[in-house]
């Protein structure tokens, strides 16, 4: 079993997120996470799912995506020729006279203070998996109220646009 | 102009020229529409029949098939329907009423979310929110309907909708970006498979149901005759080569023919075209077509490698594809093969068993001698299926279908009627159980409100003959499959006004079928069939 990620360009009609959750759960393929926003054009959105399975399940969903009417365009994403990212929200309970050690473990990973209360700091970080992982075990110990990940999403590296992409690769 | 009359002149552009539906509420609007126009519509008696009939009609004139019912039940009704169509690829488009715009999601009265219902088993549905956009939701939807690899396609036009005036205006192109199926096949692929055959001592061809969507059978039988290599079909695929090509050899799978079966397992190149090979074609066996190289060829990329591990995969229309083969075929060295399968094939035919009911095989064996060459043998499910398939002859324009797929009983009377009604100078015959008849008969009344005249062959054998079976062979006791309580089949259809005869021994058949072909209106053939009498 492996991890893969898929690109998938759609129109940005009302229901095609249930259209795309729906094939994956009715064929049994098992879904990560799954991000999903508008793109440069407002008609188009643009899903990130992390999928995990064999390459015949990979190419099952690839084809199966792209038999469906809304979807526009199916990649995958491979690590070393994408940038992957994740926005995660934690909630740590800290006490006053840990604040400043806790401040220093997010400074060195570059992330941000968006809310202080009197028992409890929000964090918000940006990253690949490796550093988000990394900060949530520094935290741990504190203890972590809530937190939230996005799930990932990413993009292609260099001049080339999913646009561009052929919709079926080369048999 | 109102928005329904609009929905008219698409389906006028789309060439209808009839519709299966039964009415309601919520699709009032569109009725009004219909009445003034002069596309036909047939009144069924449960929604589900609509979309059978559509179906059967579909599949006989080569056209898209039009079913239309209400919201609530009336679109439920639909269901089993769309995924019979949907699993053996039939070019459907559905309308259904939806309750008023402003109230939808709220429960109210006849709703429900029907394009949620039917989302996995259809190829892609339409939740009208602006009337404006009709025209092009129904362009779109025929064409999603019957390109590609062909399918049902719903329209859910919510009744306030209907009644809105729009401007009309039926684009002439159609521009879906993510829909853009492979017609032509890629040269490279095609060069390969053409490559593998040269070598090839066993080559096979293994027919299914899109070699019959693709109207490819003159280009496949030519292929198959030029190459010299013999063809096999799968239940789908029957018809799609003339039973006297000596080339045909049978059809594979687990109610198919031993030689075909054997042909497949000892093939050194298996081409599957226009098949996607599921479950019941392999015999649900690992070792299916284990000696062979495959070569897949068809419309959807996705069955490819889905059922089957395949060498050389080629994406494109079957018709298309045979004649880029044909263009560049050669015959092959399978004299040797092509006698064996023969042979073999010769030593299969089965005489006549003695029985004191009607022999169901030579029931049909008899009406492939009587029935015209354009006869059409539309089967339902289950025993009577298979003694149909396994027996009938298929040449010239003889045509043969059934639910496949989905298997759905009931479908033979409804899906016979559509036929009937596409092709009102060709024979047509439906054959049903006693089972699959009590599904749909009340589409009796429906074939005496439209005058059409069809052959219906119900082999009674008191019971769901094909799970009677299954369970002996898996438990030795057979368990809520005896239909005792049938009624008098004879009494039903003439309460009808429907002509019919009980049959009960073979000898009488004959005489039985005259009556039934020479008359000029439908026919019902009873025959009393022994509830041990064996599918193989």
């Amino acid at each position: 079993m492996k991890r893969y990620v898929l690109s998938v360009l759609v129109e940005n009609h009302s229901g095609v997120l249930s259209r795309v959750s729906g094939l994956f759960s009715r064929r049994g393929y098992n879904i990560d996470s799954l991000s999903v926003g508008e793109t440069e054009d407002p008609n188009v959105s643009r899903m990130t799912i992390v999928v995990r399975g064999d390459e015949y399940i990979l190419e099952q969903i690839k084809k199966q995506l792209n038999k469906l009417i809304d979807v526009i365009k199916v990649i995958e994403l491979k690590p070393e020729q994408s940038v992957y990212r994740e926005l995660v929200l934690i909630k740590v309970g800290v006490a006053t006279h840990q604040r400043p050690e806790v401040i220093e473990i997010v400074n060195i990973f570059r992330g941000r203070i968006v809310d202080v209360a009197s028992e409890s700091l929000m964090i918000e970080i940006t990253g690949d998996e490796a550093k988000v992982s990394a900060l949530i075990s520094m935290l741990e110990p504190y203890g972590i109220k809530e937190m939230i990940r996005t799930g990932l999403t990413a993009l292609e590296r260099g001049n080339k646009e999913i646009k561009q992409h052929n919709k079926y690769e080369e048999e | 102009m109102k928005a329904a009359d609009a929905i008219v002149e698409c389906l006028k552009k789309e060439e209808v020229t009839t519709v299966f539906g039964y009415p309601g509420a919520a699709i009032m609007p569109l009725y009004e529409a219909l009445r003034k126009s002069p596309i036909r519509h047939v009144l069924v008696r449960q929604e589900q029949a609509a979309a059978h009939s559509a179906s059967g009609y579909a599949r006989t004139s080569g056209k898209v098939g039009v079913c239309i019912a209400t919201s609530g039940p009336g679109a439920t009704n639909l269901i089993t329907g769309i995924a019979t169509a949907y699993m053996d690829s039939i070019p459907l488009v559905a309308f259904t009423g939806q309750v008023k715009s402003t109230l939808i999601g709220r429960d109210v009265f006849q709703e429900v979310d029907i394009t949620g219902a039917t989302e996995p088993f259809i190829k892609h549905s339409y939740l009208v929110k602006d009337a404006k956009d009709l025209p092009r939701i129904i362009k779109e939807a025929f064409h999603i309907a019957k390109t590609g690899r062909p399918g049902p396609v719903l329209i859910d036009i919510p009744v306030d909708m209907q009644n809105e005036n729009i401007e009309f205006s039926y684009d002439e192109e159609v521009n879906i970006r993510g829909y853009k199926p492979t017609y032509i096949g890629h040269i490279g692929q095609i060069k390969r498979a053409l490559r593998r055959f040269k070598d090839s001592k066993k080559p096979i061809i293994c027919i299914g149901g899109g070699i019959v969507s693709a109207k490819a059978e003159k280009e496949l039988l030519a292929f198959a005759e030029k190459s010299k290599i013999p063809v096999v079909c799968t239940l789908m695929g029957l018809g799609g080569m003339d039973h006297n090509s000596p080339y045909y050899i049978g059809m594979i799978g687990s109610h198919g023919d031993k030689v075909a079966n054997k042909a497949v397992s000892e093939a050194d190149v298996a081409v599957f075209m226009g098949a996607r090979i599921a479950d019941r074609a392999t015999g649900g066996s690992k070792l299916f077509a284990k000696n062979a190289d495959i070569i897949h060829i068809d419309v959807d990329p996705a069955e490819i490698g889905k059922n089957l591990g395949t060498s050389i995969p080629v994406v494109g229309d079957v018709k298309n594809i045979l004649e880029q083969f044909l263009e560049m075929a050669q015959p092959l060295n399978t004299d040797e093969w092509v006698k064996y399968l023969t042979d073999l094939k010769q030593s299969d035919i089965k005489n006549r068993k003695p029985s004191s009911n009607v022999n169901p095989k030579y029931a049909i064996q008899l009406l492939s001698e009587v029935l015209d060459q354009n006869a059409i043998l539309v089967a339902d499910v289950g025993q009577n299926q298979m003694w149909s398939a396994r027996n009938f002859k298929i040449f010239d324009e003889r045509k043969f279908f059934t639910s496949g797929g989905l298997g759905t009983m009931g479908y033979s009377l409804p899906a016979a009627i559509g036929a009937a009604i596409a092709a009102p100078n060709r024979q047509v015959v439906a054959t049903m159980g006693d089972g699959g008849f009590q599904m749909s008969f009340f589409e009796l009344a429906t074939l005496k409100q439209n005058k059409v005249k069809l052959i219906i062959l119900l082999f009674n054998n008191e019971g769901l003959g094909m799970v009677r079976e299954m369970q002996y062979k898996n438990y030795k006791a057979e368990y809520g499959v005896n239909l005792s309580g049938n009624p008098d089949f004879i009494k039903l259809a003439d309460a009808y006004g429907i002509k019919g005869r009980r049959v009960l021994q073979d000898d009488e058949l004959k005489e039985v079928f005259d009556e039934a072909i020479h008359s000029d209106e439908t026919f019902l053939i009873e025959c009393i069939v022994d509830p041990k009498e064996s599918t193989l």
